[in-house]
């Protein structure tokens, strides 16, 4: 018997893991990725919460076994159409061409909240307002600095921006960035033990494993200050400064503070993609906009529509491991189900 | 600072055909400020507006004050819609950022609760027999000059420019509460970043000064200052934002609310006065412009002819940066000549 063709939308982590178990399950994988290199938004990270794995060791473990099992990739590749046409799945692509297979896993990840549209933040327009995925990439770089290129003597994280905020349609929590805030504030208190770090959260969501450890050390070893409140607005000081309004709600009362570097927490959304995917094939997504499999529980990676399997992020905000561990559950069942083809 | 974020908010803004619904209190504290408006539209630009002396206060101090009911303040309003239709207008440009805020808060309240619109036409029919059809477009009169800033540029006698040192005046732009903060998208730029008067100062040649008190409220919020014992609240939030500001050395203040360019003004004599501490260079103040001032001084207007011998911090320091020619003795004369009296001197 031929091995089944299935395609499998994006070369992020859980892509290529599902690449790489439908290929160790006699399936022929073909692994289309918009970017030029796999890996997705991981490529940006420094390293994983909670052991301080660098991401760099995840994704090259990764793309190495994609390598040495021969698995077809296509680069710079976007889909244009998918649709589902006599019992097989066709792929077509931007660069003209199209792709037929027994099945496809969708795991097309998430986008990141774009921080401009809370505009009383001043991202973009305030020069040492960051996002935490440009911090990430200043510590890939090795060099934490303000715009004017001092090391910043207070740092403030802003959790849950654009994540649990109706004023924006994101109702939904992005789950992995309160480790992630205390994460990149420890990384910053080792990088300068005299910065003065300040959390400004509304809950801290410690769900993994390891996780509620790393917020206790966090207060305990690194003494960063975690404030249970919203900031409200920022504003730029004559020397090139952060002034942050916030509600110290368990102070109950409101303060103000000047800080050298505000951190924005951007959240996980749903990619625009879903919308595309979700119309051309019938399948339903939440209201959060990600994509739904048949239940939360073991029908999760399967859809409403045949052949047509989910993994990772496109489903919701997770973090890498359980996004792994998800492709993995997504290429069984797909094994499954094109066994019960033949 | 990059602002590019106003883009984003952008809203229609008619050439033509206004109705003009004044303020209550500017005519009092910046007395040439609605007049250089009304000439600034009619005579240099040609803009068709009407100037009605039948309508009435939009009774928003009142009502913010809990002293005027909603249902009264609906028909109010109803009413200087009534006389907008009956003058033959269908744009209504208010010269005040509270009925502006008012009128754009009742409009949309109108269109959620259908039911309320209803109930205004019966009230003011019931009131006065008469009825009303609601503006095409509302717009508040900074709106108007901004939408003509480049027009007003090219007829510019000066610009916003030191005479001196050839370097752009530094100017603190300052945002009535009331045009942005309750509906976002019915001010230029937004509420976080408005651009109404900074796209002025930037056509005309002038830098804007961000500062970290610059969304700051000037501390108007007419419960506060209505009732005498709780003035320290406003001059606190004036305070505030004039300390925040000041380390910048802003050449000049503009605002485009009637109470916040009054308080910004007017609270630098009191502080004066309470702690000694003023605000500008050499003990001076920061001198306060309403934007029709700013536009009339670009114009070429005499700067008595725009009232601003009644400014509470004296404009002449910003008279001398801007090279403009002005008459010492003509200060405090009326437009028949007369001596008008001046206001105290605090060395302003």
């Amino acid at each position: 018997m031929a091995a089944k063709r299935v395609i499998v939308i994006g070369g992020g982590v859980s892509g290529m893991q599902a690449a790489i178990t439908l290929k160790k399950q006699g399936m022929t994988p073909l692994l289309i990725e918009k970017d030029i290199n796999l890996g997705g938004k991981l490529c940006r990270w420094d390293r994983l919460f909670p052991s301080q794995t660098p991401a760099k060791e995840v994704v090259e473990s990764l793309v190495g076994q994609i390598s040495e099992l021969g698995i077809r990739t296509l680069l710079c590749c976007e889909v244009s159409e998918i649709a589902r046409n006599e019992g097989k799945i066709e792929v077509s692509t931007t660069d003209g061409n199209s792709y037929e297979a027994e099945a496809v896993i969708i795991a097309s990840g998430f986008d990141l909240f774009n921080a401009t549209r809370k505009e009383e933040y001043g991202y973009k327009i305030y020069p040492n307002v960051i996002t935490s995925v440009d911090l990430e990439e200043m510590f890939k770089e090795g060099r934490v600095v303000c715009a004017d290129g001092k090391a910043p003597r207070s740092v403030a994280f802003l959790h849950c921006v654009g994540s649990r905020d109706r004023q924006v349609g994101n109702c939904h929590c992005s789950r992995v960035c309160c480790i992630t805030g205390v994460k990149q504030a420890m990384e910053i208190k080792e990088l300068y033990p005299d910065c003065n770090v300040y959390n400004f959260y509304m809950d801290m969501r410690m769900f993994g494993s390891g996780y509620e450890e790393l917020y206790t050390k966090a207060q305990e070893k690194y003494r960063i200050n975690f404030i249970r409140g919203r900031i409200s607005e920022c504003s730029g000081t004559i020397d090139s400064g952060v002034r942050i309004k916030a509600e110290d709600t368990l102070a109950g009362r409101p303060l103000k503070l000047t800080v050298d570097m505000l951190v924005l927490l951007v959240g996980k959304q749903a990619p625009a993609l879903n919308a595309k995917f979700a119309s051309e094939l019938g399948i339903t997504v939440s209201p959060d906009g990600f994509l739904k499999g048949m239940d939360c529980f073991e029908n999760a990676t399967r859809t409403s529509v045949e052949g047509v399997f989910v993994a990772g992020t496109a489903t919701g905000p997770k973090n890498v491991g359980e996004s792994m561990s998800e492709a993995v559950k997504a290429a069984m069942d797909v094994s499954e189900y094109i066994n019960t083809l033949s | 600072m990059k602002r590019s974020s106003w883009e984003k908010y952008q809203k229609t803004i008619p050439d033509d055909n206004f109705y003009y619904a004044r303020s209550c209190i500017r005519q009092n504290f910046f007395p040439g400020s609605e007049a250089a408006f009304l000439k600034i539209l009619k005579d240099d630009l040609g803009v068709d507006v009407f100037d009605d002396a039948k309508h009435t206060s939009c009774t928003g101090i009142g009502y913010h004050s809990d002293i005027v009911p909603l249902e009264t303040i609906m028909t109010v309003v109803a009413r200087q819609f009534s006389l907008m239709n009956e003058a033959g207008y269908k744009n209504m440009v208010s010269s005040c950022i509270t009925s502006f805020g008012l009128y754009t808060e009742i409009l949309s309240m109108w269109h959620h609760f259908p039911e309320l619109e209803e109930k205004t036409h019966d009230n003011l029919k019931k009131a006065t027999g008469r009825d009303f059809v609601k503006p095409e477009c509302v717009v508040h009169s900074s709106d108007l000059i901004f939408h003509f800033r480049d027009r007003i540029a090219a007829k510019a006698k000066k610009k916003l420019v030191n005479s001196v040192t050839g370097r752009p005046l530094k100017v603190v732009e300052h945002i009535g509460c009331h045009y942005a903060k309750i509906f976002p998208t019915a001010g230029i730029g937004g509420s976080e970043f408005p651009y109404v008067l900074a796209g002025m100062v930037e056509s005309w040649g002038g830098e804007v000064v961000d500062y970290p008190e610059r969304r700051h409220c000037c501390g108007f919020g007419f419960r506060n200052y209505l009732v005498q014992a709780n003035r320290g609240a406003p001059v606190a939030n004036s305070r505030q934002k004039l300390e925040s500001m000041a380390p910048y050395k802003p050449d000049f203040i503009v605002a485009n609310c009637p109470g916040c360019t009054m308080f910004l003004d007017k609270w630098q004599y009191a502080i004066q006065q309470m702690e000694g501490v003023t605000y500008g260079a050499d003990g001076h103040g920061i001198p306060v412009l309403s934007y029709e001032e700013m536009a009339g001084l670009v114009l070429g207007y005499d700067p008595w002819d725009l009232g601003m011998q009644m400014h509470q911090v004296s404009v002449e320091p910003l008279l001398m940066k801007l090279d403009i020619d002005y008459d010492e003795s003509h200060k405090f004369l009326g437009n028949n000549g007369k001596y008008i009296s001046r206001p105290t001197d605090c060395g302003l």
